[in-house]
């Protein structure tokens, strides 16, 4: 199934599997569906996280501490897919989690629970090969991301490969939440136009309705993660997806109000 | 098995791949840079003025060519193979890891970077490359694990003292792992200014080539100093293997000579269960670790385990992805040896020798202890003594109760 943006402007929201447990990102997820989001990012946690902040450091350590694994997301994706039949799921995952799962295995399981696409952070279009083929062979969309340093040939590779969406990153650096969305950002978006007509979403440092309103004046989606990472620690397992569904209703300010 | 992401012909071979093995797995965010890297690597090899730069500070500065010492008391006490020394435990700075931050040093100038970054375990490399930052008016921040600024705690003190910034890295395990991590972060993050001088032959493409073409001084030099003295090539060649850059660089001369015999020394800690020790080779499966693709230890999920040794170099989930290619050929063959008998074999070196090992290095003494009885007397085993053992007092004066 294809990943639509039908909210203006789109937003897709990642969550750390497992943190604080797998139940309460279930209803964290549910939670986050119903209060707009149009995709979610369902985060494997890694030992070795070396694209991400303190935040989503500390929730991966937290989602491992109680054995949180790659086939706990993909089975949370199979409820989140019965649940709610028109949210785009995407599994986000570091390489090694998937290579010891088996690539061709994952590809079978993550298409058969409904996921719409995956993206690896340390999976470079260089690299991805044998990976194109199985996420061809399963028809799940391969979702790879777009730097401020990729210069225009890798773009036109990374935009050759990509489905589902592109995902541009807004700056250099790992995740985590910023002041404001860097220049860097809206050029990078104009640059992957250029060899893409796939709907293109901004993420690292995106935390609220100023930064989303920016992103929303040149792109068509706005990834929110360590914000709603650092929420849901701050929260009780009780009060996080009250408190998660409350803070994206305000991500949209009222004059881009929902489409439909 | 893992399945393994190959690239599209698996047959065509390509710059950065061993085998199967090595890669560029890492954030796109790092791509550009380790392009520009690789250019600019592939540009310096070729410059006659880069390289007699690079020469002149190795011979003048750092102390190369390194002595190859005959182990006369050590070989008479052991009985049998002719036991010899490559002495880069004498090189400035005390250990192999200076040749290596040199090249990259000039590397970092010659590109016009001015902020250095490094991680460090032993904190051999990190020395080697505050002493470099030093010499060439750079900046310098290098990462470190609390656990090994704790155990290494000398050489925290001297990088502190040539000028570079310690930071300590407290997530994980708190060791070489987790120090690499946290530079790979930095450097994603200040990727247009900053070189990230990376200690070992591990690593995304074009770390493992570019460390090891600067480590493979060691086996050049092995190589015609055992000439002079034996008039024949040694039985075998021996180092110990963390990420793996001073044996890479011991062994890769000896490579076509198939009756070298090539053996790696890895970390046995105190035990076989996982979490014990740091033998990829004997528990690791292939898998992919900062950038590159070789032997990583890891549990059933994929997640990559903790580790340990008694040596902070040695003690590191993986290993360089052109070791993993050698032993998956048969090429070099890979052992591990337990703390207990690394601080035997510290003893032993001191003793009989008068040569104090670091801890890391002592690894690939204890295998020729081990194996030296079982040869014949005209057989000759070179070991690579990679670093002295100076910064290890505090863990040789607490395991040894001097």
């Amino acid at each position: 199934m294809p990943i639509r943006f039908d909210h203006k402007p789109g937003l897709v929201i990642y969550l750390t599997v497992g943190d604080p447990s797998l139940e309460a990102t279930r209803e964290i997820a549910l939670a986050a569906i119903d209060a707009g989001a149009d995709a979610l990012e369902l985060g494997v946690p890694f030992s070795d996280p070396v694209a991400d902040g303190p935040v989503i450091q500390r929730a991966s350590e937290h989602a491992l501490e109680h054995g949180t694994s790659l086939k706990d997301v993909i089975g949370l994706a199979r409820e989140l897919r019965a649940a709610r039949p028109q949210v785009g799921l995407v599994i986000f995952s570091y390489l090694n989690p998937i290579l010891r799962y088996g690539l061709s295995k994952f590809a079978d399981d993550a298409a058969a629970a409904g996921a719409d696409g995956v993206l690896v952070t340390d999976l470079i279009v260089e690299e991805a090969g044998e990976y194109l083929a199985e996420m061809n062979r399963v028809g799940l969309s391969p979702i790879f991301l777009a730097a401020p340093t990729s210069p225009d040939e890798r773009l036109q590779a990374i935009a050759e490969h990509s489905k589902g969406f592109i995902y541009a990153i807004s700056r250099t650096g790992v995740t985590g939440t910023r002041q404001s969305v860097a220049g860097d950002a809206s050029e990078l978006v104009s640059r992957i136009r250029r060899w893409s007509k796939l709907p293109v979403a901004v993420g690292f440092g995106i935390s609220n309705a100023e930064h989303v309103a920016q992103v929303a004046e040149f792109a068509d989606a706005a990834v929110i993660g360590s914000a709603i990472v650092a929420l849901v620690e701050r929260s009780t397992p009780e009060t996080a997806a009250g408190a998660v569904a409350r803070f994206i209703k305000g991500l949209r300010l009222p004059q881009a109000a929902p489409a439909r | 098995m893992a399945s393994i992401i190959l690239p599209a012909n698996p047959s065509e071979s390509r710059p950065g791949r061993f085998g199967v093995y090595g890669g560029r797995y890492v954030p796109e965010t790092l791509v550009a840079a380790l392009d520009e890297l690789e250019r600019a690597y592939n540009e310096a090899k070729k410059d006659p003025a880069f390289q007699a730069e690079l020469y002149t500070l190795l011979t003048e500065y750092a102390g190369r060519p390194t002595p190859l010492t005959f182990c006369k008391r050590l070989t008479e006490e052991l009985g049998g193979a002719k036991i010899y020394l490559k002495r880069e435990d004498l090189l400035h700075t005390g250990a192999h890891k200076i040749n290596n931050a040199l090249g990259q040093g000039l590397l970092a100038k010659r590109m016009g970077k001015k902020r250095i970054i490094a991680e460090t375990g032993a904190g051999q490399h990190g020395v080697a490359t505050a002493t470099v930052c030093a010499l060439l008016g750079m900046e310098c921040v290098v990462y470190m694990g609390d656990v090994d600024m704790e155990r290494q705690e000398l050489n925290v003190l001297r990088m502190k003292l040539l000028g570079a910034e310690v930071r300590g890295v407290s997530a994980g395990s708190k060791t070489l792992k987790d120090a690499i991590n946290e530079a790979m972060r930095d450097w994603v993050t200040n990727v247009r200014t900053t070189f990230y001088i990376l200690g070992t032959a591990f690593g995304a493409h074009p770390y493992p080539t570019m460390v090891r073409d600067f480590q493979k001084v060691i086996g050049e030099e092995i190589k015609k100093q055992i000439l002079v003295k034996e008039k024949r090539l040694p039985d075998a060649v021996i180092a110990c293997v963390g990420g793996g850059s001073n044996a890479i660089g011991a062994f890769y001369e000896f490579i076509p000579d198939r009756e070298v015999r090539l053996i790696g020394v890895e970390a046995g800690g105190y035990g076989p269960k996982l979490g014990e020790h740091a033998a990829r080779f004997r528990g690791g499966l292939p898998g992919v670790l900062q950038g590159a693709f070789s032997y990583v230890l890891q549990d059933e999920n994929g997640q990559i385990a903790q580790t340990h040794s008694v040596s902070a170099g040695l003690d590191y989930a993986s290993v360089g992805p052109e070791h993993a290619m050698l032993h998956d050929l048969g090429r070099a063959e890979y052992v591990a040896r337990s703390d207990q008998e690394v601080l035997d074999a510290v003893v032993k070196l001191a003793r009989t020798e008068g040569i104090l090992p670091a801890l890391e290095s002592a690894h690939a003494v204890a295998e020729a202890i081990r194996i030296a009885p079982t040869m014949g007397k005209d057989e000759i085993l070179v070991v690579n003594l990679s670093g002295r053992g100076d910064k290890d007092m505090g863990i040789l004066a607490r395991e040894l109760k001097l």
